[in-house]
């Protein structure tokens, strides 16, 4: 308990200290996290749209890979773009390995079948009819898909919030694609695997707390959103 | 209805881009860089040296003085020497000499320069029920061990200390390998000396990452100062014929770097002020035979 | 001039099944045309091939007269769609009102007087800032109804648009559709199982039953005339009995039916069997008297009622005289003459008002 409460004063302290260090590694996984989760927003979307209204056959195998994905394990993500982006790799001319454009790149990966999931579900919950007359009142297909995602806004926002809290909270494929380098790569998940390891418990802990209060935070806005369109 | 979405994202997104861009990487730092900016390179090397914080010191002197900015991937010594296989690296630091030696045979690597070492030590718990504190040798500090069948954390990840470790099993005409005391953990040395404090078992770790964790640890240096116990690192440059991709120009200068004067100075003197001792002993130019090493 | 809308040899197949069948049916401009029949016959079907929606597996749809292609949403933006249940989206009703103008880019101030402006045509204008969620039934079909007016369309296109709502409601919101139909003068398909509805609001009405269209015309047309025994128990002849024709004199045909001798105008047709209809409300009952009574139907009849079947404001008598006869009488008629089984009543039916159909 007394490493907690070390971790707490140490918390504290670092952030009332402004500390440089800090700060950018947060930003960095609000970042990082925020783009990844934004990028597979709207590709997931799109997805889950087609997946929704789109007859076509092998849908029902899709839809159970897309729910299968949404328990993707991060660590295997992670291996999979690494060894696309190593040098070695089809991808190695784009430089990207190292870099947090990588952990982007694999953090979208990782909560894209999310998103999917989430759309599909909420926009296939929803009347067929509602489809059919906003069509009839001069919606073209993508206007009908606006508003009904719009009419979707809450599941939506619920698949956001599940998005984000997956890619903030994952360290091995950011590990492993990022290479945790400090001032670079390094965010709050990797920091505090680094620190765990180097035996620094407080700062360890205290990474730990700022990386909930972030997650806590996020979600709170969120969720107001969410509120909002009650 | 669109608009509103639009206000709350378009400032997020701003918001974001500007605090993450700001106060981030050595481009960023308020010092002007002494050399202009070359480029990057990607240095290999091990968790025990990126744990020592040796990097933390050493890596940004190099940037200035070369405007080459390095990005330390620490893994083990196995997958560094991987890495370099495939060209996925501009330059090794590693200290596993014997794989070290098969490297450099095998063409892919262009120039081995020695730079430092330091000690592995056997730790333990204070009770020390096999006595290895009293054994004249590691090798007899392992048979302690494995005669009482005392359990043992290996790291069992291919690292420099891992081979070493096995070295003195070999020597010591002992194969651990499935017996229930012998537990490898898989993970680096911070992590693998914590597995031992917690179960109360022996491990082999290097001295530098023992210190530095010391404070939280129960467990104790019970035998040292054998030859055999040497850890010595090379930085190992990588052959652009073979590896057409590899930065050579950048990955020379790490070297360079490394068994300069300068860095040289900074090893010797590293860890001193906090350990009291320093934490490794800098040995660029010596001949690999003063080492009793390949 | 070309008609509005235009369906030929139109096929719907769903899961290997033709599920609708129309060999023609056109709607010409300003004209006001009711599709009924029972339910699952396929009129919603028929509704989404018109609003564009549905492409038939077979056959040809035409607007203004010409062939509409791959594209439909240029053309899907001169008409617009009210489907059976409102379905408004998220906002305010006043946004939802505007919904259609918004989808074509009508600038907002335009939209927002034009939206509300129909909301006011169909009483609904002081909920114009209301959360579109919080509406009753009756309400959210105004809503609904003002959504599609607004859009000012060339088509309009209603699916069963008082389905759902009370009586009294639905009453009131009948006159008010009729009088936008009025006013706006607009080409209508809409789409119901109520005939009284299709009587009051249509010009000509379609029949459609077990998903092929049977019969289409004037409503007299239709309701008088009924092409078949399906239409005609559909539209609401409750006395279908099989008959022959025993003399065509003059123009009018004498019909043996049930051991009575019916008068009725010559049937186009020749052949001597005949099915006779006779809608319940050209019965007009009377209690016997003795001398003959003053009356211009050439057709009266004596009987015994078996049987007296409320329905609301009125009562449907069935009388047993030589055939099963059905007429409408009102309650207190019902009342007046002690209406009961084994009552004798004396039934006048006009000549004019028996249709013959073809005999089997």
């Amino acid at each position: 308990m007394g490493l907690i409460w070390d971790g707490l004063r140490e918390a504290v302290e670092l952030l009332s200290r402004g500390d440089r260090a800090l700060y950018s590694t947060a930003a960095r996984s609000l970042y990082v996290s925020g783009v990844a989760t934004l990028v597979s927003l709207a590709l997931g979307v799109l997805a889950g749209a087609f997946l929704a209204f789109q007859r076509f056959r092998g849908r029902a195998l899709a839809l159970a890979f897309v729910n299968t994905g949404m328990g993707l394990p991060p660590v295997v993500v992670g291996l999979v773009v690494a060894i696309m982006l190593w040098r070695s790799g089809p991808l190695g001319d784009l430089h990207l390995i190292y870099t947090v454009w990588a952990m982007v790149l694999a953090q979208a990966v990782l909560t894209f079948p999310i998103v999917t999931g989430f759309t599909a579900a909420a926009l296939a919950a929803q009347p067929p009819e509602l489809r059919l007359q906003l069509l009839g009142l001069g919606a073209s297909r993508w206007q009908a898909l606006w508003l009904l995602l719009k009419e979707a806004r809450l599941p939506l926002l619920a698949a956001v919030m599940a998005a984000f809290g997956a890619a903030v909270s994952e360290v091995g494929a950011s590990m492993m694609v990022g290479g945790n380098i400090a001032g670079e790569t390094r965010v709050l998940t990797t920091a505090v695997v680094l620190e765990t390891s180097r035996g620094e418990f407080a700062p360890a802990i205290a990474l730990s707390i700022i990386l909930l209060l972030l997650v806590f935070a996020v979600n709170l806005v969120l969720t107001g959103v969410q509120l909002r369109g009650r | 209805m669109l608009l509103q979405t639009y206000r709350l994202v378009l400032p997020l997104s701003a918001a974001l881009l500007l605090v993450a861009c700001g106060g981030d990487g050595p481009s960023a730092t308020s010092e002007p860089t002494a050399v202009p900016h070359k480029g990057d390179i990607i240095l290999a090397t091990t968790t025990s040296t990126a744990d020592s914080g040796l990097l933390d010191v050493l890596l940004p002197v190099f940037e200035k003085r070369t405007g080459w900015t390095a990005k330390p991937i620490a893994v083990g010594s196995g997958q560094a020497m991987a890495m370099g296989r495939n060209g996925d690296a501009d330059v090794l630091l590693v200290h596993s000499p014997a794989a070290e030696v098969q490297f450099m045979t095998d063409g892919f690597g262009r120039e081995r320069l020695l730079v430092m070492h330091n000690d592995f030590i056997l730790v333990g718990p204070p009770s020390d029920a096999v006595g290895a504190k009293s054994a004249k040798t590691a090798v007899d500090a392992l048979k302690a061990i494995a005669t009482k069948g005392a359990t043992f954390i290996s790291r069992g990840d291919n690292s420099g200390t891992h081979a070493l470790e096995l070295t003195l099993w070999k020597a010591a005409a002992i194969d651990p390998k499935g017996k229930g005391w012998y537990q490898e953990s898989g993970q680096g040395m911070g992590a693998t000396l914590q597995i031992a404090d917690q179960k109360s078992a022996y491990t082999i770790a290097d001295r530098a990452t023992y210190l530095a964790q010391k404070q939280n640890l129960a467990l104790q240096v019970l035998n040292d100062g054998d030859k055999a116990y040497f850890n010595v690192y090379h930085v190992i440059t990588l052959n652009k014929e073979r590896l057409s991709k590899v930065n050579y120009e950048g990955g020379k200068a790490f070297a360079d770097f490394m068994v300069s004067d300068e860095a040289q100075a900074i090893i010797r003197t590293f860890g001193a002020d906090k350990y009291g001792q320093a934490l490794f002993v800098p040995d660029a130019g010596k001949a690999e035979a003063d080492l009793g090493v390949q | 001039m070309a008609p509005k809308l235009a369906l030929r040899g139109v096929v719907v197949q769903r899961g290997g099944r033709d599920v609708l069948t129309v060999d023609a049916l056109s709607v010409d401009g300003g004209e006001v045309l009711a599709v009924i029949g029972p339910n699952g016959a396929g009129k919603s079907t028929l509704l989404q091939v018109a609003a564009l929606l549905l492409r038939p597996q077979r056959g040809e749809v035409r607007f203004d007269g010409a062939a509409v292609g791959a594209d439909t949403l240029g053309l899907r933006r001169r008409l617009a769609l009210a489907m059976q249940a409102p379905h408004l989206v998220q906002g305010s009703v006043l946004d939802n009102a505007a919904l259609g103008l918004a989808l074509r880019g009508v600038p907002a101030r335009q939209r927002r007087e034009r939206a509300r402006a129909w909301l006011r045509r169909f009483g609904v204008e002081a909920l114009a800032a209301r959360a579109a969620n919080r509406l009753s039934g009756g309400e959210a079909q105004r809503v609904s109804l003002a959504r599609a007016f607004a859009v000012e369309p060339e088509l309009l296109l209603l699916d069963e648009p008082f389905s759902g709502l009370d009586e009294a409601t639905r009453g009131q919101l009948l006159d008010d559709l009729a009088g936008a139909l009025q006013e706006t003068g607009v080409t209508t398909v809409f789409v119901t199982h109520d005939r009284a509805e299709a009587l009051r609001l249509a010009d000509r009405v379609a029949v459609l039953i077990g998903g092929r269209l049977r019969q289409a015309g004037s409503a007299a047309a239709v309701f008088g005339a009924p092409v078949d025994e399906e239409v005609a128990a559909f539209v609401g002849v409750e006395t279908i009995v099989a008959g022959r024709v025993v003399e065509v004199r003059d123009g009018l045909a004498t019909i043996a039916v049930g051991g009575q001798r019916l008068t009725a105008l010559a049937p186009p047709h020749a052949g001597e069997n005949v099915r006779v209809c006779i809608r319940p409300e050209d019965v007009v009952i009377q209690l016997p008297k003795a001398e003959a009574p003053a009356s211009s139907a050439r057709n009266l009849l004596l009987g015994t009622v078996t049987e007296v079947r409320p329905r609301g404001p009125e009562a449907r008598v069935v009388i047993d005289c030589g055939f099963a006869l059905v007429a409408t009488v009102t309650r207190l008629s019902v009342e007046e003459m002690g209406l009961a089984p084994g009552a004798r009543v004396a039934a006048s039916i006009k000549a004019t008002a028996l249709h013959l159909l073809p005999g089997h």
